[in-house]
């Protein structure tokens, strides 16, 4: 039974199991891999998307339970094809090491700042405690976010 | 975007930059050119061609042993290779990890693929210049010394003449022995070498244009999973086949002696009938009781003492007259923890085995594979893939073996993804470890001697065994493998007498490998906790201590401790601080070690505070002085120094396998918790740059310091002394109880 999802702007109709989460859907059947496979239990955030905006696991969230709300990846948040503001603020900052938790990251963090533009550090620690990071560059991350926050003009 | 991560031939033979192979490619697996593309391409340690290759363009390729976990070495790498050639770092590109095209460097772990890795590509490009400039300085006819290179461009001081590199080289190879004794800049004359470049690949991983392992894809791939017995041990007695019948795109259900798989068609197909397939398996019950392991450990029985160090008679003059101390530390078995459980892609065909994975090994792994399949060692490639970071040997290696026989068995290219749980059950563990600790004081509160007993277990950082292979009892190596755990067992402070002895074990309860700063870490832990009891033991400022027995002539050492000291704004004066009053009490505590006593120095001091009625510690900072010699790129070192300290904090508060009698039970982030950001310390780091040293690692040493930094910052709070790592709330709460017991008695 095919599915219709926006994503990204952009409707698709994707022929798949309706149990199948939608993680599996937009790395597969959409070669987007922003969102990425971490535990598929929404507790490490690494497949983090926005629907209708807000933060979700996609590892946990069916396609058939989808509907019609639009769904946002790492990839929707390039403006005319670069980095938003967020984006280049983690790379002005290094905010990365492997990686893999970096576009949940970015797509938790979008979320907080849309929502609360100028967010005090204990604000951004708290919105971002549900994703997990292993290499330790959350130090980093906390900066980028303070960064396109603030506006701040990249250092020398 | 970084133009040089958009797709071109040797991209997609490596597989960074492109998402999916070519499909010649995984044809090219079962050809016969499959195991030398290119056909001539030295992988000699002592070739230049081996290292490095320029192209009738001018484009330089460097061909790395050692490869990026994540840690940034590509960029590492290629400010040193482009420096030492004078060539910019737009006309490098790297090839890391690809048995048929780069020199196996060894593995990349302990710290090692600047300060090993770099160093020998140094060599090679310095090697290669050398013979470009004497190439053109023969066909003008002037001495090298009359030339001047930039931009890969060689032109005659006296302005008659100009070579480029390209039309030297360009295409052809150097035939040529690297040269050890070629000589490289002059330190002061290095352009890109110690300056904060921002990293090649961070880009491509903020706009999901990056390749991972996990994003990998060839054409006609199926999707393996892997079905793991319940208990370590166990044997699989019935599957029963028609349990998945429902399950829409099944391709085969592999069945192997004890290992079970399954390959679809769509990954949720295999993931689903991984999880639905009805299986039943033997009882085993292989490992110790939890609340006993320590004593498991004591009782295990010990095959050989390695003595890292002797000197004097410390066992008499701990017997002897004197004020003694002893204490016994112990930490605990953990797990690597990738954010993305391990994967990899095999493509099986005509007999020989392509491997896509992100092993840290791919020339050992390429044995592995040849051992288990009973492949010619040239049927075998393994190619490397950028993962998630592995901070040791992890599952990567291991879902390669899954993937390839599963793809053997299908007969085409599988992809194997590791679950959560297949990932905190089954990547290998650090081992537990658990330390006796003694030392005499004299009168006049000198430190006399010092004994410590390490109880370990036996190996090295040799190859780990690959489940599978176990599993389905194919040929191995059944080597125990848990790294190089001896190091920092020895200490490198001034007592007459000291005897440190490593007990090795002939068992452990898990299969073991190594986790970032394996053994160092442990065995730092309990050497600068312990240091820091003698220190409060004989009234002494901890820092000061640490000064008072460092070699004078240790100049670099003693430098650090100074920096830090300024750093830290360290108050002089003993711990514990006094008085200690109310609930929520502060502390500080430092730590330091030269790492291995043969590299990089560090120094350290966190700040910590306790509430004494919960028994939650909550580290607020971390300061960290760091002298690693050379420093390629600060940028990168300070990354790593940062990464070190949270992770280690998350290890050193947090993180303890559970296990039953039968299997791990913390298979999750909920039972296996990690720091999060509310948790996370401020950070200050100074870094000491030394640019006419030898250049030593920095991936790991900082984090050696941070278990004991925290827990002699807890004594300092609280006067309570924490000596099992992890400091969890309970734990913590019960220590300081049983102290305030001690105190009203």
């Amino acid at each position: 039974m095919p599915i219709a999802i926006n994503v990204n702007d952009k409707s698709h109709v994707i022929y798949a199991e309706p149990s199948t989460p939608l993680l599996y859907i937009l790395r597969n059947e959409l070669a987007l891999h922003g969102p990425r496979f971490g535990c598929g239990l929404g507790q490490c955030g690494a497949c983090t998307v926005h629907v209708d905006g807000r933060p979700t696991f996609s590892c946990i969230l069916p396609l058939a339970a989808v509907g019609e709300r639009k769904i946002t990846t790492l990839e929707g948040l390039l403006e005319d094809g670069k980095p938003n503001k967020l984006q280049q603020a983690f790379i002005d900052e290094q905010a990365a090491q492997c990686g893999y938790c970096i576009s949940g990251m970015v797509m938790r963090g979008q979320a907080l700042l849309r929502a609360n533009p100028s967010p005090t550090d204990s604000e951004i620690r708290n919105y971002m405690r549900p994703n997990l990071c292993r290499c330790g560059t959350h130090a980093a991350i906390l900066r980028a976010i303070k960064r396109a926050a603030t506006g701040q003009e990249k250092r020398s | 975007m970084n133009g040089r991560f958009a797709p071109s031939r040797r991209d997609l033979l490596q597989g960074a930059g492109a998402c999916v192979v070519a499909f010649s490619l995984a044809e090219a697996a079962g050809g016969a050119t499959a195991q030398d593309l290119p056909p001539s391409k030295s992988v000699a340690l002592d070739q230049v061609d081996a290292f490095l290759a320029i192209d009738d363009k001018g484009m330089v390729t460097i061909y790395a042993g050692k490869v990026d976990l994540g840690t940034g070495v590509r960029t590492g790498l290629t400010q040193i290779a482009a420096d030492e050639l004078d060539v910019p770092m737009a006309s490098v590109e790297v090839i890391q990890g690809d048995t048929a095209l780069t020199p196996d460097q060894g593995p990349t772990y302990g710290s090692l693929s600047i300060q090993n890795g770099g160093v020998q590509i140094r060599q090679a490009a310095a090697t290669a210049r050398a013979a470009l400039l004497d190439q053109a300085a023969a066909r003008l006819g002037v001495a090298p010394g009359d030339l001047t290179v930039a931009n890969g461009v060689i032109t005659a001081k006296s302005g008659n003449g100009v070579f480029t590199y390209a039309e030297l080289i360009g295409g052809k190879h150097f035939d040529l022995k690297v040269n050890p004794a070629a000589p490289t800049k002059n330190p002061a004359d290095y352009k890109i070498v110690g300056k904060p470049i921002e990293r090649l690949d961070i880009p491509g991983k903020l706009t999901g244009e990056f390749t991972y392992i996990q994003d990998f894809r060839v054409p006609g791939m199926l999707h393996g999973r892997v079905v793991r017995p319940p208990a370590i041990g166990a044997r699989l007695e019935s599957v029963d086949e028609s349990s998945i019948e429902n399950v829409p795109g099944i391709v085969k259900i592999v069945r192997d002696g004890n290992f079970l798989g399954v390959v679809a068609l769509s990954e949720w197909s295999a993931v689903r009938a991984a999880r639905e397939i009805v299986t039943t398996w033997s009882k085993s019950e292989t490992l110790p009781e939890q609340g006993k392991l320590w004593e498991h450990v004591r009782t295990t029985k010990i095959l050989k003492d390695d003595v890292t160090s002797n000197i004097g008679d410390a066992p008499s003059v701990i017997a002897g007259e004197g004020k003694k101390l002893s204490a016994t530390y112990d930490f605990a078995i953990q797990t690597h923890g990738s954010i993305g459980p391990s994967c990899a892609v095999s493509a099986f065909r005509g007999g020989k085995l392509i491997s896509w994975s992100a092993s840290q090994a791919t020339h050992n792994l390429r044995k592995q594979l040849a051992l288990m399949f009973s492949l010619p060692l040239d049927d075998v490639r393994c190619v490397y893939v950028d993962g998630s970071g592995c901070y040791g040997r992890n599952g990567h290696e291991d879902a390669a073996a899954d993937a390839a026989l599963l793809a053997k068995a299908v007969g085409e290219p599988v992809r194997v993804q590791w679950s959560r749980a297949d990932e905190h059950g089954w990547d290998p563990k650090g081992p537990p470890t658990l330390i006796d600790l003694r030392a005499n004081i004299d009168a006049s509160d000198t430190v006399t001697a010092w004994e410590s007993e390490f109880f370990i277990p036996q190996g090295a950082a040799d190859d780990v065994d690959l489940v599978a292979a176990t599993l389905a009892d194919l040929p191995a190596e059944h080597l125990l493998s848990p790294g190089g755990i001896i190091n920092d067992s020895a200490i490198g402070y001034k007592f007459a007498n000291i005897r440190t002895i490593c007990h090795r074990l002939e068992r452990t309860p898990f299969r073991a490998s190594w986790i970032r700063t394996p053994g160092r870490m442990q065995n730092t832990f309990a050497n600068e906790c312990f240091l820091d009891e003698i220190a409060a033991a004989v009234n002494a400022d901890p820092l000061e201590f640490r000064v008072n027995y460092t070699d004078p002539a240790d100049k670099r050492g003693l430098d650090v401790l100074d920096h830090l000291a300024r750093l830290a704004k360290w108050e002089t004066r003993p711990s514990p601080q006094k008085p200690i009053t109310g609930n929520l009490v502060k502390g500080r505590g430092c730590s330091y070690v030269k790492y291995e006593l043969v590299r990089t120095y560090i120094g350290a001091v966190a700040e910590v505070e306790v509430d004494r009625a919960t028994g939650e510690i909550r580290v607020s900072k971390f300061y960290v002085v760091h002298d690693c010699g050379q420093i390629v790129n600060p940028k990168g070192v300070k990354a790593q120094i940062e990464g070190c300290v949270i992770q280690t904090v998350s290890r050193a508060l947090k993180e303890e396998l559970t296990f039953d009698r039968s299997m791990v039970t913390s298979l999750d982030w909920a039972s296996y918790p990690i720091l999060t950001f509310p948790e996370v310390p401020e950070i200050e780091i100074e870094l000491i740059d030394r640019p006419t040293e030898k250049l030593w690692g920095a991936g790991e040493p900082t984090a050696a310091l941070i278990p004991s930094s925290i827990s002699n910052a807890v004594f300092d709070a609280t006067g309570v002394r924490l000596r099992s790592v992890p400091f969890k709330r309970g734990k913590v709460k019960a220590a300081l109880q049983s102290a305030s017991e001690m105190d009203r008695r």
